[in-house]
């Protein structure tokens, strides 16, 4: 067994490799650049390595900036994670040169795989089903509707040097492939000035299905299962489950053989993916394969025990495979989140800058649900710009796809993050989506759903008084304490009213509070007292913290809070509420309260990120026409131009180079008035 | 007697309903409380006791004997806020538009007499639409009565006004004598002179909202400390004030339980200050973090925000906070930061808060703009009211701590209790560039040269350890250990006393 390894790669998966590394009694190198000087990789590792600048081109990416690593510590393997060098056959053939061993397959597993073309011939060649179609060139439209027939419908017509979806048809009938292919041919001619055109199947309703494999160097391949990674947005997946929800058990082995088939025709020796795309029938084709470890491998170890990086570090040992076809079982359900650093609510832009608040929940195994979260960050840390912009993978692991939603659902609300935006409300909002929660996904899932983007989720009744009566018990534990100031006036200690008003936004209950033995017991009704309803709340929570978790009835809740400037903002399943408890007078008198309207911002330039003002390109009085620059902001390192919608005069400059704005803030006034 | 109480309850009544139904549905559609409804707010449920309710004016000019209302525009008296006593007076503009009489500025100094022989706050909620011309030289001299009531009680108890409607022409000066001016945004303004006559005098067409919003006064003019969104916002959080502050300066800092760890040690405090010596950071992480529960009361908010003022607790009992704000112009000292803060430290130190610091200073900031605008002067202000108090002060350094403004910034040398510098602390007459500049004039075109300067300068002079080695800091301190070390440091001050030489005040440069 190798005594050193280094781990050429960053983040989380640095840290999970270093994780089983220490479990095995290795030493780990960790390689840094500029950026990570900090991270908390290099922190874990036994030894470390700066390589270079920040961008992954000057530092991450670079063969033999590793391999001086290696020589420098002693290293006597590499592992790759993914990303960077993992599928790069130069990096594999430099190593194998320099006698270092690449915890990972040969090269020519490495190469065949990372070729389209090439890697679909030996899929054919070992029988693994792939998408029917013609690759070669057609001549006409009668040609074309014969092959479409043959492959059966419908079928996509695409042009051989596409992209972008030019030149691209789906057509259900031989009449759709007879008028689709004319367009798409003089589309194709148009657009690349290439008119060649080819015909595969169009898989309807795709589901992302992927089978892990693991090989030795003595010619043993064993499949663990499946993952389905259906949920994406724009091709990035956001959520992935293991085992997938769609597969039967003979649809699985069918796919794990072909999957085996297809690594032992490349005499793979570790552990790799292989990727499919299945129809509503379930129907599979062969996608691609990935030769190296996935983002998503946790929920595959916590639903067979696995551990794949101990498995791949041992064979690359040249150790065999001491797991057989037979052992590996299907324990549980697991889900994986993937909690990125961008924006939902605004088109999910990416978000930078220092956590703040990194709160994950504990990670452990309790009364058969597990909670795992891999990450490469800590509390005070930086999400740069530099690389990829995740922040952790939460998984959760239950008996079964429900108690596994529902334990992420949890996991999910006392996750805290404050510094940059995260997409958490969205990933709660995909636990508590009923047709996600049915498993009936597809690919589309994410664009289906959510067309419009994400805007949050509406709270129903029951959910609406639970966490009123979490609002009553907060508001009630700081009255608490309010009234224990010193300096009253001596025996005449403050009584607190016992009859409030509750709000959320404006849904409106009226509360009465009253500690019980077992916690605060709230009940609830209408403002006529109708409905009433009983909530026992129970908590450690105290001020100042901002996660409640708790119970309400029994029943374990967790719920984010910030003070606001009354009451408190709730943020619970993708939802955020405003809660105030009022007095019963206090809420009569907050309805007089005027409803403020948000300013109309169009007469203002508003910058768009939080940045710095590089410069201003307009005088006041300026009369300036749509499109023309008004000011250069700074963000991220990037200079964004900001032009003129309309034609307009300049009002006023609230802004001035050097500024700092933050996101929102008037950088100028515009008068659209004609003069 | 049951037919005498119930004509008192007859006569309670009328008064209560002020200038009657209409007038008070009229205050409501321009999104305002009555005066009243706001006592309500303000204060503990059922704790007001009212004073001077059947007070009416004497007035007999133009026709004004035969109107009169019970109360006369404003209504006094006191009630509790979370068991502490406090003082108030609130105008009701729906009597007289809430104007001022003789009678109605007795109301007034009276409530005013008592809250200062009594030692406890008092609050002023503003609605009004000035003197009651009627009554000419009187109310003048109503006024002239209540703004030596506001200089007498200065520094003494903690007066608090906060304008939730029109306030102008004399009614102005009472609030600006106070310690305090909050707004409620959008539905109140204040103003010397009104849109009319300035019209008239300069020819300028503003509304009352360009004049003297609360947009104005809290972002342009520094007149007002805060402004809230609405009514029921804004006396909640003057509420919340008031659990900050000492009833008088005979006594002492308010205590309450709290759910915060004085141990608590923050880890990630060990990165707040970025690699890059000119990367800004937020101030205002650090002061969460340190404070008991996140909770910060601040002041000025939108002024001035290269200087972050405010009242926090830590282990329960307030302090002050002032802090350099490195997000904003660098953190950089100039005439408004300076008069904003020296006058948060003034009303500390009457009141015995002990202020807490925390430095991050690239100096004052030069130009003309800045010296026409008699920075001296003001800079002065912050270094005199520092230098002058004598309430425990803690100082902590955590970046820059350039020139003079590290000596105005709470320093050793003026009498700082406590002066605590982070590892990343540079304290220094100047940045290493400038410094290299003026000290290696001749070496300047050679740019070898002065960079070996630069690093010698860096290594030699950026660090807390210069100051440390001669005493001007106590102790360079862990940054995740901040909150523990300032707590601490406040519970070994808690006795502190200083003689001061006799003086009938001081002259500090205004």
């Amino acid at each position: 067994m190798f005594k050193k390894i280094l781990i050429a790669n960053r983040g989380e998966i640095a840290c999970r490799v270093i994780k089983t590394a220490r479990k095995m009694g290795i030493k780990t190198v960790a390689v840094y650049s500029d950026a990570d000087k900090d991270a908390l990789h290099v922190e874990m590792a036994d030894e470390a390595v700066h390589i270079g600048a920040p961008a992954a081109a000057q530092s991450y990416l670079i063969i033999e900036k590793i391999i001086d690593a290696c020589k420098q510590t002693g290293a006597e393997a590499v592992h790759p994670g993914y990303g960077f060098l993992s599928e790069n056959s130069k990096f594999a053939v430099a190593l194998k040169e320099a006698g270092i061993a690449f915890i990972g397959p040969n090269v020519k597993a490495v190469e065949v795989m990372g070729d389209k073309i090439e890697s679909k011939k030996f899929a054919n060649a070992a029988k693994v089903s792939t998408v029917p179609g013609y690759l070669g060139v057609i001549v006409d439209a009668i040609e074309a509707v014969k092959i479409a027939n043959e492959i059966g419908y419908p079928v996509m017509i695409k042009a051989s040097a596409g992209g972008g979806g030019k030149g691209m048809r789906i057509a259900w009938s031989e009449k759709e492939v007879a008028e689709g292919f004319a367009a798409s041919m003089s589309e194709a001619k148009s657009s690349f000035g290439d008119d060649r055109v080819f015909i595969e199947k169009f898989v309807t309703q795709p589901r992302h299905i992927e089978i892990q494999v693991l090989g030795d160097k003595h010619g043993n391949v064993i499949y663990v299962n499946e993952r389905e990674c259906s949920i994406q947005r724009r091709n990035q997946k956001v959520i992935e489950e293991a085992p997938s929800p769609f597969l039967d058990e003979k649809t699985r082995r069918a796919m794990g053989e072909q999957a085996v088939a297809l690594a032992k025709a490349v005499d793979y020796e570790s552990a790799g993916t292989v990727e499919f795309i299945v129809d509503k029938d379930r129907n599979f084709y062969f996608l691609e394969m990935n030769t190296r470890l996935q983002v998503e491998h946790p929920v595959t170890e916590l639903i067979t025990g696995i551990d794949l990086v101990e498995q791949m570090i041992r064979v690359a040992a040249g150790e065999k495979l001491s797991i057989t076809q037979a052992d590996v079982k299907i324990n549980g359900w697991a889900m994986e989140s993937r909690i990125y650093a961008e924006d939902p609510y605004r088109n999910f832009l990416p978000s930078t800058g220092r956590l703040v608040r990194y709160q994950p929940p504990a990670e452990g195994a309790e009364n058969g649900l597990t909670i795992r979260n891999d990450t490469g960050v800590y509390e005070g840390g930086e999400i740069s710009i530099y690389y990829d912009p995740m922040i952790a993978k939460l998984c959760t692991h239950g008996p079964d796809r429900a108690s596994a939603i529902d334990y992420m659902s949890i996991a999910l609300d006392e996750f805290r993050i404050d510094g940059i935006q995260h997409n958490i409300p969205f990933l709660g909002a995909i636990m508590e989506h009923p047709r996600f929660r049915s498993g009936n996904i597809t690919t589309g899932f994410i664009a289906e759903e959510y067309p419009e983007g994400f805007h949050g989720v509406e709270l129903g009744d029951e959910r609406r008084r639970k966490l009123a009566a979490i609002a009553v018990y907060m508001n009630e534990l700081h009255a608490a304490r309010a009234v224990q100031i010193s300096g009253q006036l001596s025996g005449r200690p403050r009584k607190l009213p016992e009859d409030w008003v509750v709000s959320l936004d404006t849904w409106h209950q009226r509360a009465k509070a009253d500690f019980v033995e077992d916690g605060l017991e709230i009940t609830l009704s209408g403002l006529d007292d109708s409905d009433a309803q009983t909530f026992v709340v129970d908590s450690e929570w105290t001020p100042g913290q901002s996660v409640f978790v708790g119970t309400v009835n029994g029943e374990e809740i967790a719920v984010q809070i910030d003070r606001a400037k009354q009451g408190y903002r709730l943020r619970y399943r993708g939802a955020t509420v405003a809660a105030v408890v009022r007095t019963q007078l206090g809420h009569r008198l907050n309805l007089l309260m005027p409803e403020k309207v948000a300013a109309d911002t169009s007469k203002y330039l508003l910058c768009p990120m939080p940045g710095l003002v590089k410069s201003i390109a307009v005088e006041v009085g300026q009369e300036v026409k749509a499109g023309e620059p008004l000011a250069i902001v700074e963000a991220m390192k990037m200079e964004n131009i900001l032009r003129a919608e309309k034609d307009c005069t300049i009002a006023s400059i609230e802004a001035k180079p050097g500024d700092s704005l933050a996101v929102d803030a008037v950088i100028m006034e515009f008068d659209f008035e004609t003069k | 007697m049951k037919e005498i109480i119930r004509q008192l309850e007859e006569r309670r009544n009328v008064a209560r309903l002020g200038g009657g139904q209409k007038r008070i549905d009229a205050q409501h559609a321009r999104g305002k409380l009555t005066a009243r409804e706001r006592i309500e707010l303000l204060l503990d449920e059922g704790s007001f006791e009212e004073f001077d309710m059947f007070v009416e004016h004497d007035c007999h000019d133009f026709g004004m004997e035969k109107q009169k209302i019970p109360g006369d525009g404003v209504v006094t008296g006191w009630g509790t806020v979370n068991g502490r006593p406090v003082y108030i007076f609130v105008k009701d503009f729906t009597v007289f538009g809430g104007s001022l009489s003789k009678a109605h500025a007795k109301k007034m100094t009276k409530i005013q007499d008592m809250a200062l022989r009594n030692g406890a706050p008092i609050i002023g909620l503003f609605d009004a639409g000035g003197a009651r011309i009627q009554e000419g030289v009187d109310a003048l001299g109503g006024y002239g009565e209540v703004f030596t009531r506001n200089v007498l009680a200065s520094g003494v108890i903690p007066q608090i006004s906060v304008i939730m409607g029109p306030c102008a022409g004399g009614d102005v000066y009472s609030p600006a004598m106070t310690d305090f001016i909050f707004m409620v945004r959008d539905t109140s303004y204040m103003f010397v002179t009104g849109p009319d006559v300035v019209k008239t005098v300069t020819n300028e067409t503003v509304t009352s909202e360009q004049l003297g919003g609360a947009s104005v006064h809290t972002v342009k003019s520094s007149v007002a400390d805060g402004a809230w969104d609405n009514d029921v916002i804004t006396l909640g959080q003057i509420r919340r004030l008031i659990d900050f502050l000492p009833s008088s300066n005979r006594d002492d800092v308010p205590e309450r339980p709290y759910y915060d760890d004085a141990k608590r040690i923050e880890m990630s405090l060990d990165t707040l200050i970025p690699a890059n010596p000119n990367m800004p950071y937020d101030m205002k992480e650090l002061i969460l973090k340190v404070v008991d529960e996140g909770d910060f009361f601040e002041i000025q908010e939108s002024f001035a925000k290269n200087i972050v003022t405010g009242f926090a607790r830590i282990e329960g009992r307030t302090v002050g906070v002032v802090a350099n704000q490195p997000m904003v112009l660098a953190g950089v000292l100039d005439s408004d930061a300076s008069r904003k803060a020296a006058r948060f430290v003034r009303f500390c130190d009457c009141f015995s808060i002990p202020i807490v610091t925390f430095v991050d200073v690239p100096g004052f900031l030069p130009g003309t703009a800045q010296e026409y605008g008699g920075l001296i002067k003001h800079g002065a202000k912050l270094l005199f009211a520092y230098t002058e108090a004598t309430v425990p002060k803690i100082t902590v350094i955590t970046r820059k701590a350039y020139g003079g403004a590290y000596d105005v910034m709470s320093s050793k040398h003026i009498r700082g209790d406590l002066n605590y510098a982070w590892p990343t602390a540079e304290i220094a007459v100047m940045g290493a560039k400038g410094a290299v500049e003026i000290i290696h004039r001749q070496d300047l075109g050679d740019p070898e040269k002065i960079a070996a300067h630069t690093k010698t300068y860096e290594d030699r002079f950026l660090n807390p350890f210069v100051a440390a080695e001669r005493g001007y800091i106590d102790e360079v301190i862990m940054p995740h250990s901040t909150r523990v070390r300032v707590a601490r440091a406040l519970a070994l001050l808690r006795n502190k006393e200083v003689e001061a030489p006799w003086k009938k005040h001081d002259n500090i440069p205004l």
